[in-house]
Formats: C-alpha cells, sequence, structure tokens
C-alpha cells in the first residue's frame, strides 16, 4: 500500500516537475497604503523567493518581472493643431481604459525578459497595459504613445528595467515609488518569473490604497451630502472673511 | 510642508497655496475683483484639475470678497441698491452661462473658448483701462488745478425707461443697463470660471458712469453673491469644491483682502486703475501666447468625468 501510494508519488512528481519546475514566493513591506493630510507619496518593496524541487535548470536565465497597476479609468487624449494662427485642439482620441499608475521592473531590458506573445497574453508592458479599441483616428499609436510619455513624465507610468536584484537565482526584491497623486482602489501586483520569454510562474495580490481620516470624512461628505457640503464650504468662506475683517478692525483699534 | 487634497487627489505646498491665496487676496481688496482671473490659471499651474481649481476658487472668492465688503461697508461705499440690480441680472445671466458651458464641452472646445473669451475680454478692457487711465493722470498732472474728470454718460441710457436713483453712486439712470451689464457679465464669469470683477469694475465705471470708489465695494457684494451660487452649483453637480484647498486659499486670501483694502485706500484711482490694467493685459498676453507658440506638447490628457 505504501508503496503503491510512493510510486504514484514519484510518478505525479515526475510528470509535474517540468511544468511546475519553478514557483515564486512572494511578500510586500505592506499590503495596504493610507492617503492622510500629509501623504507624500510611499515606497513598496516587493521581495521574495523562488522555489524548486529539483537544481535550477541550465540554459537561459531566469528573469522576474514585477508590475503594479494601478485602478484603470478611461482617458481622453487631445491633439492641437495650427488652424488660423492659434493652437486649437481637433483629433482627440478616447482610450478606454487606461492604468492610473503602472509601474514594470525587471531584471532584464523587457526585450530580453519577455517574448511578445507572452507580454500580449498576459499585458505586461505598459503599452499592453492600455485599452484603447473601437477608436476611430487613424494613427492611434501616436495618442497612446502620447498618453504614456504624459504619464512618465509625473512618474504615474514607470519603466524600470534592470531595477529587480536576483540573488542565485533565488532571491529577488525591487522598491517601487508611489507618487502622492494616487488614485484610490486596489492596485494590482503581479510577479512574473520567465525563461527565454517564456512565462513559467506568476503571482498576484493587491495593495489597497485608501483615504483615511479626515480625507475620507471630506471626501464622503462630497460624494454623500453634496448640498451640506456645498453650504458648509460656504458657511466656512463667510466666517474666515468675516473673522479676518473682524480681527484686523481689532488690530488696528 | 506638503498637504494632500482629498477631492483634487493631488499633494502640493501648503505654503504656496496661503501665498498664492494672499496674493489674490491683496488684488481683490485693492480692486474690487475677485481675482480668480488670476487664480485660476495659476492653480492649473501647480497641477490642480481644472474642474477642481475652478470650482473651489470661486468658494475663495466668496470669503475674500466678504472680507472685502465689510471694510467697505463701514466706509459706505457699496452701493447696494445697485448691488441688488446688478446681481438680478448676475443670477439669470450665470444660469444660462451654465447652459453654454455644457454645449461647449459637448462639442470639446471649451478650453478655446474660455481661452478665447479670456484674450478678448482681458485684452479690450485693459487696454482701454490703461489708455483712459494714462490720461487722467496726465490731466491731473497739469500745473494750476487739474479739470475735474467728465463722466462720460452714453447718451441713449438716460432715455431709458424705469428710471431708478441710486444715492450712493449720485445716479438717477433706468433700471436696464445695469441689469443688462449683469446678465452679460453672469454669462462671462459661468463661462469664464470666474467672479467677473473684471469686466463688472469697468462696466461700473464706463458704462453705468458710476464713481470708483464705489464701484469696488458694490462689485465685491454682487461676486460674493454671484460666487455662492456657482459654488453650490459645482458642488452638487460635479462634486468639485476641495474643502481643504478652499480653506488654504481662504485663509491666505482673508488677510491679503485686508491689506489690499488698506493699500487701495491710500492709492489715488488712476494709479489703482492703471495697474489693474496692467495685469489684466498681462495675464492676457500670457494666455495669447499660449495660443500663438507652438506648444511644449502637441498632445494633452483629460479625464473622462464618470
Amino acid at each position: 500500500m505504501i508503496r503503491r501510494l510512493a510510486i504514484l508519488l514519484a510518478a505525479l512528481v515526475a510528470f509535474a516537475t517540468p511544468a511546475m519546475a519553478e514557483r515564486v514566493v512572494a511578500g510586500l513591506s505592506r499590503d495596504a497604503i493610507s492617503i492622510t493630510t500629509n501623504f507624500e507619496g510611499s515606497e513598496i518593496l516587493i521581495f521574495g523567493a523562488v522555489s524548486r524541487e529539483a537544481p535550477a535548470p541550465e540554459g537561459a536565465p531566469l528573469e522576474v518581472i514585477i508590475t503594479v497597476e494601478g485602478p484603470s479609468r478611461p482617458v481622453t487624449v487631445r491633439r492641437k493643431e495650427r488652424r488660423f494662427g492659434i493652437w486649437v485642439n481637433t483629433d482627440a482620441a478616447d482610450v478606454d481604459s487606461a492604468p492610473t499608475f503602472y509601474a514594470v521592473a525587471s531584471t532584464s531590458p523587457m526585450a530580453i525578459a519577455l517574448t511578445q506573445t507572452e507580454d500580449l497574453r498576459h499585458r505586461i508592458s505598459i503599452p499592453r497595459a492600455i485599452r484603447a479599441v473601437g477608436v476611430d483616428v487613424g494613427d492611434l499609436s501616436n495618442f497612446t504613445d502620447a498618453l504614456i510619455r504624459l504619464r512618465m513624465d509625473d512618474r504615474l507610468y514607470q519603466l524600470n528595467e534592470g531595477a529587480v536584484t536576483l540573488r542565485d537565482e533565488t532571491l529577488f526584491d525591487t522598491s517601487i515609488r508611489l507618487p502622492a497623486n494616487l488614485t484610490e482602489g486596489d492596485y494590482r501586483t503581479r510577479i512574473f518569473l520567465t525563461r527565454d520569454g517564456e512565462v513559467i510562474d506568476a503571482f498576484e495580490t493587491d495593495i489597497a490604497v485608501r483615504k483615511v481620516g479626515l480625507e475620507r470624512l471630506i471626501y464622503n461628505l462630497a460624494h454623500q451630502q453634496p448640498l451640506v457640503y456645498g453650504i458648509l464650504s460656504l458657511i466656512i468662506a463667510i466666517a474666515a472673511g468675516w473673522g479676518a475683517s473682524a480681527a484686523f478692525r481689532f488690530l488696528r483699534s | 510642508m506638503q498637504i494632500y487634497l482629498p477631492i483634487a487627489e493631488v499633494s502640493v505646498n501648503a505654503f504656496l497655496l496661503l501665498g498664492l491665496g494672499g496674493l489674490v487676496g491683496i488684488l481683490s481688496g485693492m480692486f474690487g475683483v475677485g481675482g480668480g482671473f488670476l487664480l485660476t490659471p495659476l492653480l492649473f499651474f501647480i497641477g490642480i484639475p481644472p474642474a477642481v481649481a475652478v470650482a473651489t476658487q470661486s468658494n475663495q472668492i466668496v470669503a475674500s470678497s466678504i472680507s472685502g465688503v465689510l471694510a467697505h461697508f463701514r466706509r459706505k461705499t457699496v452701493d447696494l441698491k445697485m448691488g441688488v440690480v446688478l446681481l438680478i441680472g448676475g443670477l439669470v445671466g450665470a444660469g444660462a452661462g451654465v447652459q453654454i458651458f455644457a454645449l461647449l464641452t459637448r462639442l470639446g472646445q471649451v478650453d478655446l473658448a474660455v481661452q478665447l473669451c479670456y484674450v478678448v475680454f482681458l485684452g479690450v478692457i485693459g487696454g482701454l483701462m490703461l489708455i483712459e487711465s494714462l490720461k487722467a493722470l496726465k490731466r491731473s498732472r497739469i500745473p494750476g488745478g487739474a479739470p475735474p474728470p467728465k463722466r462720460r454718460h452714453i447718451g441713449w441710457i438716460h432715455g431709458l425707461p424705469f428710471k431708478m436713483r441710486f444715492r450712493t453712486s449720485g445716479l438717477y439712470i433706468s433700471a436696464i443697463p445695469p441689469l443688462v451689464v449683469g446678465l452679460l457679465v453672469g454669462i462671462l464669469a459661468a463661462v469664464m470660471g470666474v467672479g467677473g470683477g473684471f469686466i463688472m469694475v469697468p462696466a461700473m465705471i464706463y458704462l453705468l458712469g458710476m464713481p470708483t470708489k464705489v464701484v469696488v465695494g458694490t462689485s465685491l457684494f454682487q461676486i460674493i453673491f454671484v460666487t455662492g451660487f456657482a459654488t453650490i452649483m459645482h458642488a452638487t453637480t460635479n462634486y468639485t469644491v476641495d474643502m481643504v484647498l478652499a480653506l488654504l486659499l481662504i485663509v491666505g486670501g482673508v488677510i491679503g483682502a485686508q491689506i489690499g483694502t488698506t493699500i487701495g485706500v491710500k492709492m489715488k484711482a488712476e494709479q489703482l486703475r492703471i495697474l489693474l490694467a496692467l495685469m489684466v493685459l498681462g495675464v492676457c498676453g500670457k494666455i495669447a501666447l499660449d495660443l500663438l507658440l507652438y506648444p511644449n506638447d502637441l498632445y494633452s490628457l483629460a479625464e473622462v468625468i464618470q
């Protein structure tokens, strides 16, 4: 009985090994980020190890790709053109869904770490993370390129090739800087192991980015009780205006 | 000190906002303009989303205008009757302006329309004011008693019906011109996202023939209600009023308004007008350059409002 089980187990392992040779075990320095009044952005450390039952296979080296992706929103990209001597927005392209934040970090340049097919399948590189379908502008790629360029300037999109350190093909880590102007939501964090550009294992987790305290209170009031919020804003304005006037009169007398 | 704004969803320096509020407050107190024409572009520049900037600065203008108008009330330089007549026109105009704004947004040309409005109105008003004020200043420098500046009443205005007596302004004119001025300013205010003081003040001086001293207080009085109305509209329809941003701008603004009122009293009316004219022309020139020069980036992003 025991022998039969052992044979079965051995057969299972032997069968499973090619597919499950290397697996990723990962952790994050934090799984939640609170946006407080003095929030200045945040740095998250993503680390982990590659677990394997057999020695690392020969051949192409192991590569690690890490992505952090904020909630997606539609966005309109406009292009200016000179009309009647002034610069006017003429063409526009609506991108159905573009992440508000997207960071990619990898051990090697993306062209080496990932094949086009795998990129298409898992939507890993920045251009693949943006979804623009059904747009009737001839040169759509110019618009999506502009979107990526503008967001990269704001550090909202980041491409850090070589920023993941991998030790002994086992331990890896990287840190990703989240800017201050974050959108609330769940930030999907993915870790891919690749060899020869093929994804051999992936890991996925979420980082919850939430406003807390006063920020939360004001935001909720503004959206749930807009009239109360508007009147409250006016009362603050009136009180401040009157208060300053009274204070200055007191100071002068 | 960085501070995260809950509605704008950006982190900005609190002292920078206090400073901006203060600067605009000084202008408000000196000239009786809300300062929106200056503050709105400045807020865009430091990275506040345009919709939030426009909505929030209207709230800020309420505060600085109240601070300023109270000082004017004590000096009895507010023509309440004229203010109310202008306000009635203003609120109707603002309502119409919101509709025009919505139409332009659907056409996708709201940015251009706003910029062109700025260039045309700031340019015309600033230019006219500068020329007129320089002439007035030259007259007052003539030794041996300067002739009093002639008030140029436009003839046909006196022929209109519904005459009212505006004691504080020393005017006896028809109620129709102030109503129309209020209406037009209200439309422009809603479309351009400003209080409208920079149009209102010259309109009161040159079209209605009101004395400059009364104009400032009356304009502030009217602006309070128009911008207050705008604040409520923005808060309930777009959720774009940022209370934290408003508060910082207000604290700077109310202090600035008091300083501005003090400076304004000490200065000659002509000097005051020349300064305002130069400032208006400066902003006009900046926006005109943006339209004429090759842009930094041909592409721009616009968040889709959900």
